[in-house]
């Protein structure tokens, strides 16, 4: 048990780049993915096809592939993602800006892949809104946009919330997978190194990294069961 | 469809025309921008040359049928663990639901008639077994379907116990699948009309045959679209079985990249398949979906809440890996 101890600089060390990477990953897959979301219910036939095509791909693709496309696919593209070195952030987030691209690439692909599911949660949000709402706004004369910015948004998030909150705990598991992509000092990496490379005992390792996700999943679940129940009753 | 029209008027002449302009020139964008960002770039590094494409898609290159002899196998791998893991994990996970469903209920009864402290002994050794099984599931489904597949490759071996590297894979799978599948079920039997278990009770039926008997059959009916969403989730995770090098499609992708040299193509390739698969899956959980819709209001019973939980449960559980 004393791997605990003796090593916690780099238990915590790798929780804390797992929050990070799931901070980082969270926040541009709910941007991209309300972008898609508008893009799947816009009334232009292009866009919602483009829109409803992102859906399908991301979801029916393992992330593993999609990971293996933003490690080979990026580089061709002539780009090592290099716009994520957004100043500022990467003083706080200080893997953005080194040179082994690794942690960009995966941060790319979750997004990517995060960005179709958080997409799928917001309309079945909107789905849920009643839809008198709707056509009483559109019998007010508003616009698409006016529509949605107005009206049908600020009720749908509502009931986007619970769904949205298992996305972003599904994100957090799926970030297990970095560690297996070259980003070093990851939970899962450090899983593999301590097990393997520096030959600790396996049962104290995997109850530290177990304990490292839990931390960060089970409150989250508790959260959104207890948000679920309060909405049951309150509708 | 109906949300979309709901959204916006049904267009009218000038609307007309601004769509079909607004249309065109998104395509234009659209096509402009790929051609500039995707189409270049590739071109430029010669990714659309057939010496990289031929093995995949060039029935006379040399190497085109050992290819796809090798894809073939590692999908035909993929979908045996995947076949494994999902019938083993909805064996587990059943049992694992009725366990629940039963030391539930058994926690609440009082055990009158007993000795006291036997009826105390009783309650609160089925206490401790309900809040056990409730510890191991939220523990099993808090944690990552990669990191669980490493710990069982890892972890069977330290004790003595190694196997064929499959098994970790379905091992690893069935471990997180039959928790989630067993949540499901819970979820579908506890949204049942309580008159359902009611009725059972006053027919005689002990707790154990209510729930096989009456509450699962119709737990499996009303979940079965979460189900089949469930089975998308197990066959897109059996692709983490390349961490323990186990030859799955990914795994003899890597492979043949390592002699050929041509990342992007296979790598597009194995991804359009798992598409095709995938969606074909999807497809059937909604049509599957359609029909129980469809049987129930036929059947004129509208039970607006169990719909509802449907709905949800199919969007926590499409959502994994």
């Amino acid at each position: 048990m004393s791997v605990l101890i003796d090593k916690f600089d780099v238990f915590a060390g790798g929780f804390w780049l797992t929050l990070q990477i799931c901070v980082l990953a969270a926040i541009g897959a709910l941007i991209l993915g309300a972008v898609v979301a508008v893009l799947r219910i816009s009334p232009v036939p292009p866009l919602r096809a483009l829109g409803t095509g992102y859906v399908n791909v991301f979801r029916n693709m393992p992330l593993t592939v999609v990971m293996f496309f933003a490690a080979f696919g990026l580089p061709a593209l002539g780009s090592n993602a290099d716009f994520l070195r957004i100043p500022g952030l990467d003083a706080i987030f200080t893997r953005l800006g080194t040179d082994l691209p690794y942690f960009r690439f995966a941060l790319v692909a979750l997004v990517l892949y995060t960005a179709a599911f958080v997409c799928e949660a917001l309309r079945s949000g909107v789905n849920a809104v009643p839809a008198g709402q709707a056509e009483a706004a559109r019998s007010l004369g508003l616009t698409f946009g006016q529509n949605l910015r107005y009206v049908v948004l600020p009720q749908s998030w509502k009931a986007s919330v619970v769904p949205l909150g298992s996305v972003i705990i599904a994100m957090i598991k799926n970030s297990a997978l970095i560690g297996f992509f070259g980003v070093v000092g990851d939970l899962s990496a450090t899983a593999d190194q301590l097990t393997s490379a520096e030959g600790y005992a396996f049962v104290p390792v995997a109850i530290g990294i177990s304990i490292g996700y839990l931390i960060m999943t089970v409150p989250l679940g508790a959260l959104l069961d207890r948000i679920e129940k309060r909405q049951a009753v309150a509708r | 469809m109906s949300q979309q029209t709901v959204l916006y008027d049904v267009p009218g002449p000038r609307q007309r025309r601004i769509t079909l302009v607004s249309s065109v020139v998104a395509t234009a964008l659209l096509l402009v921008g790929a051609y500039f960002l995707v189409y270049r770039p590739l071109d430029e590094k010669g990714q659309f040359s057939m010496e990289l494409w031929g093995p995949l898609v060039d029935p006379g290159n040399e190497n085109f049928p050992l290819v796809w002899e090798r894809i073939g196998l590692g999908f035909k791998n993929t979908l045996i663990a995947a076949a494994l893991a999902i019938v083993s994990s909805l064996i587990v996970g059943t049992l694992l639901a009725m366990l629940r469903i039963q030391l539930k209920s058994l926690a609440r009864r009082r055990f009158t008639g007993l000795a006291t402290p036997v009826s105390y002994l009783l309650r609160g050794l089925s206490m401790l077994l309900s809040g056990v099984t409730r510890v191991c599931v939220e523990v099993f489904r808090g944690l990552p379907v990669v990191i669980t597949i490493f710990f069982v490759a890892r972890g069977f071996p330290e004790f003595g116990v190694t196997f064929d590297t499959l098994w970790y894979l379905v091992i690893g799978l069935t471990i997180y699948n039959s928790v989630v599948i067993a949540e499901i079920l819970r979820s579908g039997m506890e949204g049942l009309p309580g008159g359902q278990a009611e009725a059972a009770a006053a027919i005689g039926l002990a707790p154990w045959q209510t729930t096989r008997m009456i509450l699962l059959p119709q737990a499996f009916r009303i979940m079965l679209p979460a189900l089949i969403s469930q089975l998308v989730v197990v066959l897109k995770d059996t692709s983490l079985g390349f961490i323990i090098s186990y030859e799955e499609a990914l795994n003899i992708g890597k492979q043949i990249i390592g002699s050929l040299g041509n990342p992007i193509q296979v790598y597009i390739v194995i991804g359009v398949i798992f598409i095709v698969v995938n969606y074909s899956l999807s497809k059937l959980a909604q049509y599957v979906q359609h029909r129980l819709a469809r049987g129930r209001k036929s059947a004129g019973g509208t039970r607006t809440g169990a719909a509802g939980t449907e709905l949800e449960t199919e969007a926590v559980a499409g959502t994994t890996t």
